[in-house]
């Protein structure tokens, strides 16, 4: 193939608009994310093409498998453009329906459209759903539309126009003011403002310099970054490449995970296409200027996502945190000037320079600008991929576009920022999506992961269970962070396991103090947060854990005893099917006794009985 | 080329010279090499850390460093089918606990053992990003979703 031209990628745009738009032609858009390949979208899809070739439909209907859709929970789903018709939970033997109903008669199937979790009603249009509806896809643009593994589709899709412009119209120092009249801020959790970071790097001379990309995503709870590289992989390498430009880097690399290997599959075809057209590698677009990237995987070590740390581990040693400074940007590395990005940031850069800084900068908050896509997950209805202007309260995110919390349970908390954030009480679920307003209330922005949590939750347990994901991660280059969670779980265990002791509140208080000023990197620094913000909201239940011995969410085994609450027993017997040990005496007609002896505090019954009537 | 280790047969020795061939002279490349290397051998015995240290010109101590650093390498030989129970917030949040409690109840291992037999591993895992689908499990690299306590041990009698 040979490299194109700034003219040949506005050719390919109006081809792609052609085509997409083709009378009579049906685009079939089936997921094929992680979370659909599990669920079966490729037998679906293979389905498809077997059911519309027998129909010898193949001139007039094309399958295309596009990256996360966003919607995991539905999965496998698909979206029929341009009928606008959104379906979930497909099967193999629905495909057959699909094709000789929809697409041969033209009578959309009910049966497997959207069901409002409230209404109980199905919705016909893709565009009326709540979920996509209330959400601004800028990040996530061409999710659920390109094929991520066709540079065509997103070249369509304006894709390359902001390499072009910066490359051609732009000089390096207005690339970062446009960054900067932006205001977007790194999105992998700490928010520092990116063009100012881009500006230090920019400021050292040195003949190597390295822009890097954070795609090793460890929060717990965090997959955004999963699903831009597997949706939008090109997005990516075009915001790297102008970061290159501006700070005149040669050399890029993209530390991902080795737990996303559909992420790390189509990141390297998208390199393999963009070096083919030039658009990657010597003398990008017919310039002086080169630039290529690398994939670097990583092994498993939450720490990595520290930046010195990473750049550790890209040396091939132990990925351990270095006190800072010098900073990256003067010394990163290979001791050469370097600046990493997260994929959410890099994957804005291309359309800030397409549309301007100030487009940008026109949707937020006073200090928070754009949009920022979360990870809905936990005990919400609609799970999956959400993407919102900043500014927008956490009760429209988990009740407007989430559809609130199953089974008629209440909302206890939310958890955002994973193990350096913290628990945000319903109370406070007003709080818009703001970095400083989401750190008033105790939490941080984060990368991204949205945890619901309804009232079965046990906060203690929460807290012990980020506290055991710290301990397990640290580095133990540092005391505080090595030694201090070590000591702060082992009270947290105690705790839940009924010996708490009065002292321990007070005690729990000074080590996140001595840890939070004293050790070496982020992750030891915040390693406290979660547990000081239940400490903060949810008080009482530490108190009822220690002063009790009392878990008022049964969620701690050691601290609950079950039994029945006889006027509630409808006798069913329910409880009895359900119990793994026979600890549960029912018989017909009868209210059921649970013996206490026999009874592993497994919950079964509990959470079996439709009548509350175990406690 | 080496000898004297009984996990490694002359075959596997044969692909590791390649790997690190095809690495030696790229800088920071340990870590690629040593991946490549536990795709060969399916975990590190002391001999082939040993090996790769001198191949790669690396001192035997600081491989040995990078192997115990990341979870992604195994100083123990591996099950025939390895158990990864996500543990990341939503799936615990969801039930994990309950899964791994289950898993290990049946085949007497808990997180990190194998079974007697090397039919599994257990493990549980850092968040695998499928938290649309918690509790999640992943078995030798097929992602399995809704896992409950109850359905895992049917999911599980497909390996054996």
């Amino acid at each position: 193939m040979t490299h194109v031209t700034p003219e040949r990628l506005q050719e390919m745009q109006a081809e792609y608009a052609a085509r997409i738009s083709e009378p009579n032609i049906r685009h079939l858009f089936i997921c094929g994310g992680t979370g659909c390949h599990a669920t079966g979208s490729l037998k679906v899809k293979d389905a498809l093409h077997e059911e519309i070739a027998k129909h010898g439909l193949e001139d007039r209907v094309r399958v295309v498998e596009t990256g996360c859709n966003g919607f995991c929970a539905l999965g496998p789903l698909m979206v029929v453009h341009p009928d606008n018709v959104f379906y979930q939970k497909m099967t193999r033997e629905d495909v057959a329906e699909i094709v000789s109903e929809h697409l041969v008669n033209n009578a959309p199937i009910e049966r497997l459209m959207y069901k409002d979790p409230q209404s109980k009603k199905r919705v016909p249009l893709f565009s009326d759903i709540p979920f996509f509806a209330l959400q601004k896809p800028w990040t996530l643009r061409n999710k659920g539309i390109i094929n991520p593994e066709s540079i065509e589709d997103y070249i369509g899709r304006e894709g390359y126009m902001g390499l072009s412009k910066a490359l051609l119209q732009m000089q390096p120092a207005e690339i970062i003011d446009e960054m900067k009249k932006a205001g977007i801020r790194g999105r992998g959790g700490a928010g520092f403002p990116t063009g100012m970071k881009w500006s230090f790097a920019a400021q050292n001379d040195s003949d190597i310099k390295y822009v890097l990309c954070n795609a090793d995503e460890g929060d717990p709870g965090a997959f955004m970054d999963r699903s831009i590289l597997e949706a939008d992989p090109h997005a990516v390498l075009e915001g790297m490449t102008i970061a290159a430009r501006a700070i005149n880097a040669t050399e890029g690399y993209i530390y991902c995970r080795s737990e996303y290997p559909l992420a790390i599959k189509r990141v390297q075809i998208a390199i393999d296409q963009a070096r083919e057209m030039g658009l990657l590698g010597e003398n990008i677009l017919g310039t002086d200027f080169s630039f290529d990237i690398f994939i670097y995987q990583g092994a498993g070590a939450f720490v990595c996502g520290e930046e010195t740390a990473l750049m550790r581990s890209i040396e091939g040693k132990r990925g351990m945190p270095i006190p800072r400074p010098p900073f990256p940007a003067a010394q990163g590395l290979w001791k050469k000037p370097t600046i990493l990005n997260n994929v959410e940031t890099l994957a804005n850069v291309a359309q800030i320079m397409v549309n301007g800084g100030e487009w940008y900068s026109s949707v937020g908050t006073e200090n928070s600008k754009g949009t920022k896509v979360f990870a809905l997950s936990g005990d919400v209805n609609n799970i999956g991929l959400v993407e919102v202007p900043m500014g927008t309260s956490l009760r429209s995110i988990v009740y407007d576009i989430g559809g609130g919390i199953p089974k008629k349970r209440k909302l206890k908390a939310v958890q955002l920022g994973g193990p350096s954030g913290g628990c945000i009480p319903e109370d406070h679920m007003d709080v818009v999506v703001d970095y400083e307003e989401i750190a008033k209330v105790g939490a941080i922005m984060g990368s991204g992961g949205v945890i619901v949590m309804d009232d079965k939750t046990c906060m203690v347990d929460m807290a012990r269970f980020f506290l055991e994901f710290i301990q397990e991660e640290s580095c133990g280059k540092c005391t505080p962070c090595r030694e201090g969670t070590r000591r702060q779980l082992e009270i947290l265990e105690r705790i839940c396991e009924g010996h708490g002791k009065p002292e321990d509140i007070t005690l729990i208080e000074e080590l996140s103090e001595m840890i939070t000023s004293s050790a070496l990197c982020g992750l030891g620094q915040t390693a406290s947060n979660p547990v000081l913000s239940v400490l903060r909201h949810f008080r009482e239940e530490f108190e009822a854990h220690i002063f009790e011995k009392k878990c008022p969410a049964k969620r701690c085994p050691a601290l609950v005893d079950f039994k029945v609450i006889n006027e509630r027993c409808k006798k069913c017997g329910k409880c009895a099917s359900v119990c793994p040990v026979g600890a549960v005496e029912w018989k017909k007609k009868e209210v059921a006794k649970i013996n206490t002896d026999i009874c592993v505090q497994c919950m079964s019954c509990y959470s079996a009985c439709p009548f509350d009537a175990i406690d | 080329m080496s000898c004297c280790s009984d996990e490694i047969s002359q075959d596997m020795w044969k692909e590791v010279d390649g790997v690190i061939e095809r690495h030696r002279e790229t800088p920071g490349a340990l870590i690629t090499v040593l991946r490549e290397a536990q795709n060969i051998v399916g975990w590190f015995p002391q001999a082939l850390i040993e090996y790769i240290a001198k191949g790669m010109n690396i001192p035997a101590s600081d491989v040995f460093g990078v192997v115990s650093f990341y979870s992604l390498f195994s100083l123990k030989p591996k099950g025939r089918n390895s158990i990864k129970v996500c543990t990341g917030t939503a799936c615990y949040v969801k039930g994990a606990r309950e899964v791994i409690g289950r898993i290990s109840g049946e085949f007497g291992i808990a997180e990190g053992e194998t079974t007697e037999d090397r039919r599994f591993d257990l493990e549980g895992v850092r968040c695998v990003g499928a938290c649309g689908l918690a509790p999640a499990m992943v078995v030798d690299g097929d992602v399995h979703g809704d896992v409950t306590a109850d359905s895992v041990l049917k999911i599980l009698e497909k390996y054996s």
